[in-house]
């Protein structure tokens, strides 16, 4: 499985507010695409993304079928302490694609 | 894609052809210069998230090339001009598309600890279209903004 | 003339000069002598996302890529980088080389192929599928070792019968649209073909992550496609008929830079 990509600074001061990217593979696929038989190739995307902040949620996708595929996200979030920020994507097999990464807060 | 052919050229009487013009001569007479309306589906959508709240098209920006040469993957960026204080900030920002098969894209979900209200992703776009994104605030109030776009390919359908 | 007017003559010829070298350096890169990538034919949006160091999706295969070269296998439970070391070092330069002929069997050989005959002779392991995406990941993250770099394949020499044979395919009619390559790509090649803009079909950037297929894919995948599009039965992947073609393409955009992975249509 390709791992999930993030990237964010690694440090910054307090109250900065700083940018979060992300990328994950995933087809997201629609359930409107037929295949090379003409079969209806089976909705299959993910439908939720968070970010927690030491275990708190501060930011929240809810995914339909317009998010291309292999999506791309970038979002801002305020650095309040250091810690650990954990990206989680779901998606209707209710597999879970998670990744973390550390931040020190100066 | 298949290419046209001589019998998909509508062919129209000079009599028709006039009704059809004399409707729309009507239909443009009566429409203000970049007035939009909303499908169906996205009504539906919108009324289910903010209930009966009026949008005021203010305060917010939505970025999107004028023309995609594929729907597959069209670059995106949504930002609400708010301060993200405990006194002003988005609650959430949700996308439509009425041109695709299902008319909501993405919902956010930001609040306090967000800083920026700013959001940038990749939409996958079955045809041309107007993209609607409302913003709704702290305090209840809800702020929209629209986009229009040409999609050359669409994607949703297309097969690969 | 006044001696200010001469200075001033001076110094705006010399900007003038500088910016044309500029110019030159930033856009000839995907253009030389005429031969043009696949990136002059792309939106705005689409080569910025080419370029963007993060949100390129076929950076995801990079990265696997990146993994699967350090993760042992087979029977010799050793990996790339068992004979290999760093590929930052090790692999720079190399996908300008191919396809090339491997001298101990006197066959023409891709990157795909190379991986997998490494994998079977020195690690012990099963080849890869085609079109996996273990090996698009390996042949991706191989490429990306090369980026920038102009392509510099050779013709010539043991190369030469499998180049002709490239070639000749490249202008055969096939298929019940009865086309060539070369109709397209060589004669049409900057114009309109419904909605789209042909292009030179240039195979610098491969893999490429094609919008339309919504992943990554290899040059085979491309022909297969290309050739279904003409009404022509596909050869398979893999194929020496694609890996000849494949040859003959290299050269054809012979200086082009290796942009792995592309962004395209």
């Amino acid at each position: 499985m390709i791992k999930p990509r993030v990237r964010l600074p690694s440090t910054a001061s307090k109250g900065e507010v700083i940018e979060i990217k992300t990328l994950i593979s995933h087809p997201m696929e629609t359930g409107y695409r037929r295949d090379a038989q003409g079969h209806m190739i089976p909705h299959h995307i993910i439908h939720t993304f968070t970010c927690t902040y030491n275990g708190e949620q501060v930011f929240r996708a809810d995914w339909h079928p317009a998010v291309a595929a292999n999506p791309y996200l970038a979002f801002y979030t305020v650095a309040t302490e250091s810690g650990r920020l954990r990206f989680e994507w779901i998606d209707d097999t209710g597999t879970v694609y998670a990744t973390e990464a550390d931040i020190t807060v100066v | 894609m298949e290419p046209c052919t001589s019998d998909d050229v509508v062919r129209l009487n000079r009599r028709a052809m006039l009704q059809r013009l004399g409707t729309t001569g009507v239909l443009v007479a009566l429409w203000p210069a970049r007035a939009w309306t909303m499908s169906e589906a996205v009504q539906q959508a919108m009324h289910q998230r903010i209930g009966t709240r009026t949008p005021q098209p203010h305060g917010m920006t939505l970025r999107l090339p004028p023309l995609a040469e594929t729907g597959n993957s069209v670059p995106l960026t949504v930002a609400v001009d708010s301060a993200m204080t405990p006194d002003d900030h988005v609650l959430r920002i949700h996308v439509f598309v009425e041109g695709n098969p299902e008319p909501v894209a993405a919902t956010y979900h930001l609040g306090r600890r967000a800083g920026k209200a700013v959001i940038s992703t990749q939409m996958r776009l079955a045809r041309s279209q107007t993209v609607l994104a409302l913003a709704e605030m702290h305090d209840g109030s809800v702020r929209s903004v629209t986009a229009d776009i040409v999609v050359t390919l669409g994607a949703c359908v297309e097969e690969s | 003339m006044p001696w200010h007017l001469v200075a001033l003559s001076a110094v705006l010829v010399v900007t003038y000069a500088a910016l044309c070298l500029l110019d030159a350096g930033a856009s000839a890169q995907y253009s030389v002598e005429g031969r043009r990538s696949g990136y002059t034919y792309l939106s705005p949006e689409n080569q910025r996302l080419q370029d963007d160091d993060f949100a390129n999706p076929g950076l995801l295969w990079v990265e696997q890529g990146r993994e699967l070269w350090r993760q042992t296998d087979g029977t010799s439970h050793a990996s790339c980088a068992t004979c290999h070391g760093e590929a930052e070092e090790s692999m720079r330069g190399v996908r300008t080389r191919y396809p090339r002929v491997d001298s101990q069997r006197g066959k023409l050989i891709n990157l795909e192929q190379q991986i997998n005959r490494c994998r079977e002779v020195h690690l012990q392991a099963p080849a890869y599928p085609y079109e996996s995406a273990a090996l698009l990941a390996l042949t991706t993250f191989v490429s990306w070792q090369s980026r920038g770099l102009p392509m510099a394949v050779h013709s010539d020499g043991p190369a030469a019968p499998f180049f002709a044979a490239g070639k000749h395919f490249f202008h055969q009619r096939r298929g019940q649209l009865d086309l060539a390559c070369a109709h397209c790509h060589d004669q049409h090649a900057g114009q309109r073909l419904r909605g789209e803009v042909i292009s030179q079909g240039q195979t610098n950037g491969f893999p490429i992550y094609r919008h339309l297929w919504q992943t990554l894919g290899s040059t085979h995948r491309m022909f297969a496609w290309c050739n279904t599009a003409v009404r022509a039965e596909p050869y398979p992947y893999g194929d020496d008929v694609y890996v000849n073609l494949e040859l003959f393409l290299a050269w054809r955009g012979r200086g082009l830079p290796v942009e792995t992975p592309a962004i395209r249509r």
